[in-house]
């Protein structure tokens, strides 16, 4: 795989996911 | 008689069911084909850009909205102004069209559940799938008589359907969200990591992700980002105001909205990784040619079964597995589709949930008989690009539009901050009320354009008339005759 293709997928995945990780963290904080 | 609002047991039971309805079959054979063959990585600009310009914002909109008025889509729009309850039957009409075809798919899936056992599609998997499975007939119009299996996996997703909404909003619909949802990822997660350890998979990953930056300054990629985006959240049919319609007072908006779909799209990505790793070891084992089918139904049905043949370990457990997978995925989505039309009518007749959702299960499962006939394909094929461009795109400009303008956009902007883990600002006032309606309303019109030059799916002109446009226009004209009727009790409005 190239370089950008992997930059790329990497990036999906870190938006997504991070994103989500992110927002669920706010809410678990905010619970507390 | 006032029925009692029910509530979600709890904020992730709500979250699981929303994402649930999100992701469908188009997250696992319409995204990674989207992204293929629009730019590569190039592609993820215009669609995160996309999610949070319109996404985002809408899914916001719209779980704002049920959450303050506490209804379904007609409820919703009537107590904004009984002059759009319209809006939400329509939508609810729209969410019925889409139920007694996407059942069908559903059905397939189960079916392939068991077929792939034996790998009973062998060699030819297309012939196998349109001759031997679907029996298809020579055109929408000559149904070719009722396929059995088919039939039964139809009426078992009714019945899992009706367990699930006969039970309520708590112990039905988030109960089965709650098996379905983590079973779905665990089962992708296992597709995937058999798909990204076969060789060539690296050669599938680099046709996805490698990025052709020619393509940003493509108008059409930015369109089909924005449709992408659009038909993935389950948004402008009423579910997402349904389902949130049902969240206790005191429950976040902006943060839920931002999960689930984050959520979704982060299931694609993962789901394109697991499709494309399969389609790199395809070529592989080809040497380097591409398959011909890469969406859509022929994809998950012809394209992976022929995949799955050729794996060199574990052909079996793929095959059960990536058709439990569809399954999961189709069921979750069927669910909340059936629970807008079921809410709409409690809402208006003040009926008891489960007298409407008996009566609801059985029209609706007598009207999905006509696409487990021979002509199955060919009608659902026509309906589903019909009822999604002219019915669920056109209803969400109209939906945004009429809330963007007709509306105080700060008071449902206030109602969401009011509760939420973090806030929305004015530019979410700008999304709404100029990008959304801008770019939907620009796809819209490239439709119509499209298909006043040439009919659908080279279909003959009778065929697009009696199962595209007529079906999507008597949604409107139907949603129209339902909000001229009276409400049971007009005290809800």
């Amino acid at each position: 795989m190239s370089g950008g293709a992997i930059a790329f997928m990497v990036f999906g995945i870190v938006i997504t996911w991070g994103g989500a990780a992110v927002c669920i963290s706010i809410a678990m904080r905010a619970k507390k | 008689m006032k029925q009692q609002q029910e509530q979600w047991g709890s904020r992730v039971g709500f979250i699981l069911a929303a994402v649930g309805s999100a992701i469908g079959l188009g997250n696992i054979w319409r995204f990674p084909y989207m992204a293929f063959d629009n730019g590569g990585g190039a592609f993820l600009i215009p669609y995160f850009v996309a999610l949070l310009t319109a996404g985002i914002p809408i899914i916001i909109m719209e779980f704002s909205l049920g959450h303050k008025m506490k209804g379904g889509g007609p409820l919703t729009f009537a107590k904004l102004n009984r002059k759009f309850e319209w809006i939400g039957w329509w939508q609810g009409l729209i969410s019925f069209v889409i139920a007694v075809y996407y059942v069908a798919v559903i059905g397939w899936a189960i079916n392939y559940i068991l077929f792939s056992f034996t790998l009973a599609w062998s060699g030819e998997p297309v012939a196998f799938f349109t001759g031997q499975f679907l029996a298809m007939s020579d055109g929408p119009f000559h149904l070719g008589g009722i396929r059995w299996p088919i039939l039964a996996a139809v009426v078992f997703s009714w019945l899992v359907s009706f367990v699930a909404l006969y039970a309520g909003v708590k112990e039905g619909i988030e109960r089965a969200n709650k098996v379905f949802m983590p079973l779905l990822i665990v089962l992708l997660l296992v597709i995937l990591v058999r798909g990204v350890t076969l060789p060539g998979a690296a050669d599938g990953l680099e046709l996805l992700f490698k990025p052709d930056f020619s393509q940003i300054l493509n108008g059409s990629v930015w369109v089909a980002a924005y449709g992408q985006i659009f038909f993935t959240l389950s948004i402008a049919f009423a579910i997402m105001i349904t389902y949130s319609s049902y969240l206790p007072e005191d429950s976040d908006i902006v943060n839920n909205g931002f999960m689930t779909a984050l959520l979704n799209s982060g299931f694609s990505i993962l789901a394109g990784i697991a499709i494309f790793s399969i389609l790199g070891y395809m070529m592989h084992v080809q040497g380097g040619e591409l398959p011909e089918n890469l969406s859509g139904v022929f994809l998950a049905f012809a394209t992976i079964p022929a995949a799955i043949n050729q794996l060199p370990t574990m052909s079996v457990l793929v095959g059960v597995l990536f058709f439990l997978a569809l399954t999961f995925a189709g069921m979750s989505s069927f669910i909340s589709i059936n629970e807008v039309v079921v809410r709409s009518f409690v809402d208006k007749l003040d009926a008891p949930r489960k007298k409407v959702v008996v009566w609801y299960t059985v029209i609706a499962g007598l009207v999905s008989l006509i696409f487990t006939t021979g002509a199955g394909l060919y009608i659902l094929d026509i309906v589903d690009y019909f009822i999604n461009n002219f019915g669920v795109a056109v209803a969400g400009l109209v939906e945004v539009i009429v809330v963007g303008y007709l509306f105080r956009l700060s008071d449902l902007r206030d109602h969401a901050n009011a509760t939420s883990d973090f806030k929305i600002g004015r530019w979410w006032d700008l999304m709404i009320k100029v990008v959304t309606p801008v770019i939907l309303g620009l796809s819209v019109i490239l439709n119509f354009v499209e298909n006043f030059s040439a009919n659908y799916g080279g279909y003959g002109t009778l065929e697009v008339l009696v199962f595209g446009w007529a079906v999507a226009a008597l949604a409107v004209v139907i949603g129209f005759v339902f909000a001229r009727t009276k409400w049971a009790d007009e005290g809800v409005l």
